[in-house]
């Protein structure tokens, strides 16, 4: 007589909110397509108890100064392109299946360069006019020069629906501006910490700003630097956005590999670190690794830097979607 | 948790007689007690076996403890009681194995064997490695294999073998090491069930889904095998993913004995990130054990990475120990950095350090584990505490110079460390990133 297992399946009153960015022309923009993420009605890839609609998509990294601290395992596969970032944009999407481009603008950090708003609006022309995908745009971080950049590289992107960022608790009234201006959607940043998460939503909210086109980005660790404090605030996150909690159900972004490439394991040359294996292979293994611990608290949203780790991501949602075995 | 029994719960399981020989006057005054954990149950010289079993079993936590392996190298696993690790921690890291086929010839074996034991790391000043050696029968000789491994590894062992007369020679062997055995299966199960019992050996289960399981865990109970560990064996990564988080519910949540065991899972593939992948989800989610098919460190070390931070129990503050570390064999001549000992600014700190190839101190402050910023905003990161740290560190009397590096974005100490101290205070970069260019081409001790 078989044992009767009870039904351990559990039903979330919330779905995540979708999130669709970049637009076609029948939608105002130049995209060749577009990118939706979210309204997950179950916990990442528990298929077994509710509707996962949009699997978690990968955005590769490009910048619009060519990096300085790229370590070579990572700098080498953009080697030829890194000088033009409308042809890097493009090795990401046409070799490697970038299914978003994010472009950071480190050239306008005032102690940088200190690119005019204007050069970066020219960046992101540039990448708009090369790739056919959504684009993520991303701030040097600097709150004022950022505030300087936004209003003109939003303008210059109307109605391309961008992913703009980031917003956070003490820096969020003009991109919630130009966020609307324009109609982008916005990254709402928090310090490893649920309760600012929630802060930087509501005083979005409060901006006039709609709570269902922010994606939070609760920061990143990369795998052994505090990544587990993010995977948990993701996990809280999640559960409290499916329960109900509507300042917690958006989707989320994960930074991994500016995290990533900044650590020793991806980092060290052979000769410094032999006991840690294959050197061309360590890097990526270690960004892909981060990547899918991500996966499985609830990332929807992967901004990532090395090819084979591109794909060994895109491999890992395909099987987590079940499309692939 | 388990669930609790209430007092009427005992009740029914007492004589009912009121005979007072428990020294309270009627038996439900005593259940009241035992509920409460006031009193144990043996009190009562008249409770019957099976009623002191039934209360034992009550009480049993939902997912068992299994022990592998004997001395140094024991590794215990299960014994979980929460889904997410915000909820309380997970307990008991999963042991990770490698399997090595038992065809191989011997040298090559051995050679194996030892680079498994070998895979040993040290991360933030925890030693973590590989755990078992999987030795698995492909037409060998598990017998003469398990004797091999022995010989090279004091790692625990996890014999593979679907033929409970094989298993059996290999277990006479070495079955005093307490080998994890593996499969019992619903085809071989009474054999294996009473190989594991004799030798007191730990038992893996496979059988299909949650479903094959439940119906096998009873007979190896039956049998007296309690020591359990189920594989439920789907074929390809999300099934296995599934069924890992269905018994991990059905143990938890709904206290249902038959899957409430610790579990396991194979990695299987060539592709090492498509492993890595199997491996990084079977750790988050839930399996206690997960055999790897390879021992390359580029692959095993962010699985040992993931294993280790998934453990870390999240109740304890970002902090780490407010002291002296030191990186990269530091002499009298070396840096001395001050940083605060929030854990995601002194990893970072002490990774660049390492970056720099220049051997140096960081002087780690006690700022309640906050950042930088964030400690200075809060009056942790002071002159006066920088000061006073250090000099109970004695770390300048460690070193030939009289020099301190702080972090940039608090540059606005300086001249009040520098009056309070007489050491030299160099204001260091404000990101990190910086350190390794800061201490290459600025950094002089003299």
């Amino acid at each position: 007589m078989p044992i009767e297992i009870p039904d351990v399946r559990e039903s979330f009153s919330q779905a995540i909110y979708t999130v669709t960015l970049g637009a076609t022309r029948d939608g105002g923009g130049t995209r060749t397509k577009v990118v939706t993420v979210g309204g997950e009605k179950a916990l990442p890839f528990h298929h077994f108890e509710g509707e996962i609609p949009h699997p978690p998509v990968v955005a590769m990294e490009v910048w619009d100064v060519p990096p300085e601290d790229w370590p070579d395992p990572v700098r080498m596969p953009f080697a030829d392109v890194m000088g033009s970032l409308g042809e890097w944009a493009r090795k990401c999407v046409e070799e490697h299946g970038a299914d978003l481009i994010c472009l950071r603008l480190v050239g306008c950090d005032p102690n940088g360069e200190d690119r005019s708003p204007e050069e970066a609006a020219a960046a992101v022309k540039e990448v708009l006019t090369s790739v056919g995908v959504p684009l993520i745009v991303w701030g040097c971080g600097n709150p004022e020069k950022d505030n300087e950049v936004f209003p003109v590289v939003g303008e210059a992107a109307a109605g391309e629906n961008c992913l703009l960022g980031t917003i956070t608790q003490d820096n969020y009234k003009t991109l919630v501006a130009v966020a609307t201006a324009y109609k982008h959607k916005l990254i709402a940043e928090s310090p490893v910490d649920i309760n600012i998460a929630k802060q930087v939503n509501i005083l979005a909210m409060d901006a006039g700003y709609p709570l269902e086109d922010l994606v939070i980005y609760p920061s990143t660790g990369a795998l052994g630097y505090g990544i587990e404090y993010v995977y948990s605030i993701m996990e809280r996150a999640r559960l409290a956005g499916l329960g109900g909690d509507k300042l917690m159900a958006q989707p989320i972004l994960c930074d991994i590999g500016r995290e990533v490439w900044g650590v020793k394991e991806a980092r060290a040359p052979r000769e410094e670190q032999p006991e840690w294996g294959d050197a061309e292979l360590r890097g990526p293994l270690w960004e892909a690794t981060t990547a899918y611990m991500y996966l499985l608290a609830g990332a929807d949203i992967l901004v990532m830097r090395h090819p084979e780790a591109v794909r060994a991501a895109k491999r890992a949602i395909r099987m987590l979607m079940g499309e692939e075995q | 948790m388990a669930r609790k029994l209430t007092g009427l719960d005992i009740y029914k399981l007492l004589p009912r007689t009121n005979c007072g020989d428990c020294g309270f006057s009627t038996c439900m005054a005593f259940a009241m007690q035992v509920a409460a954990k006031r009193v144990a149950l043996d009190k009562c010289p008249h409770v019957s076996e099976e009623a002191a079993a039934a209360l034992g079993e009550a009480q049993a936590p939902p997912m068992r403890t299994v022990t592998i392996g004997t001395g140094d190298r024991t590794w215990t696993v299960g014994g979980e009681t929460v889904l997410f690790r915000h909820e309380e921690k997970f307990h008991r890291p999963c042991a990770v194995a490698v399997r090595v086929p038992d065809d191989l010839p011997v040298e090559e074996l051995a050679a194996r064997v030892r680079e498994i034991g070998e895979l040993r790391f040290v991360r933030i000043g925890q030693e973590i490695g590989v755990n078992l050696v999987a030795l698995e029968h492909r037409g060998g000789d598990l017998r003469r294999a398990a004797e091999v491994a022995r010989e090279n590894t004091d790692l625990p062992l996890m014999l593979m073998c679907e033929d409970p007369d094989l298993m059996g020679k290999a277990v006479e062997l070495c079955g005093d090491g307490r080998p994890l055995l593996y499969p019992a299966t619903p085809e071989n199960y009474a054999a294996m069930a009473d190989l594991a019992r004799e030798h007191s050996c730990p038992l893996g289960v496979r059988a299909r889904g949650a479903e094959g399981l439940a119906e096998l865990t009873p007979k190896l109970r039956e049998r007296g095998v309690e020591d359990l560990v189920l594989d439920p064996a789907p074929d390809g990564f999300l099934p296995t993913l599934t069924e890992l988080i269905r018994i991990r519910r059905l143990a938890l949540k709904k206290v249902f004995r038959p899957l409430g065991y610790p579990t396991m899972a194979f990695v299987a593939g060539d592709d090492p990130f498509d492993l890595a992948a199997q491996g990084a989800a079977y750790i988050c989610k839930y399996a206690s054990a997960v055999v790897l098919p390879l021992a390359r460190p580029e692959f095993v070390l962010p699985l040992l990475t993931v294993r280790q931070n998934i453990y870390t129990d999240p109740q304890v503050p970002l902090a780490i120990e407010a002291k002296v570390y030191e990186v990269g064999n530091p002499g009298p001549d070396a840096p001395v950095l001050v940083t605060t000992n929030f854990a995601l600014t002194y990893f970072t700190v002490e990774g660049e350090v390492e970056r720099s190839k220049v051997p140096a101190y960081i002087a780690v402050i006690d700022t309640g584990g906050l950042g930088v910023l964030n400690a200075y905003a809060d009056d942790r990161l002071t002159a006066e505490v920088i000061v006073k740290s250090l000099r109970e560190y004695g770390i300048m009397d460690r070193v030939s110079h009289n020099k301190i590096i702080i972090p940039g974005l608090v540059a606005v100490l300086k001249m009040e460390i520098q009056e309070e101290s007489g050491w030299e205070v160099i204001v260091g970069p404000e990101d990190a990133a910086g350190i390794p260019a800061f201490l290459r081409n600025e950094w002089k001790p003299d």
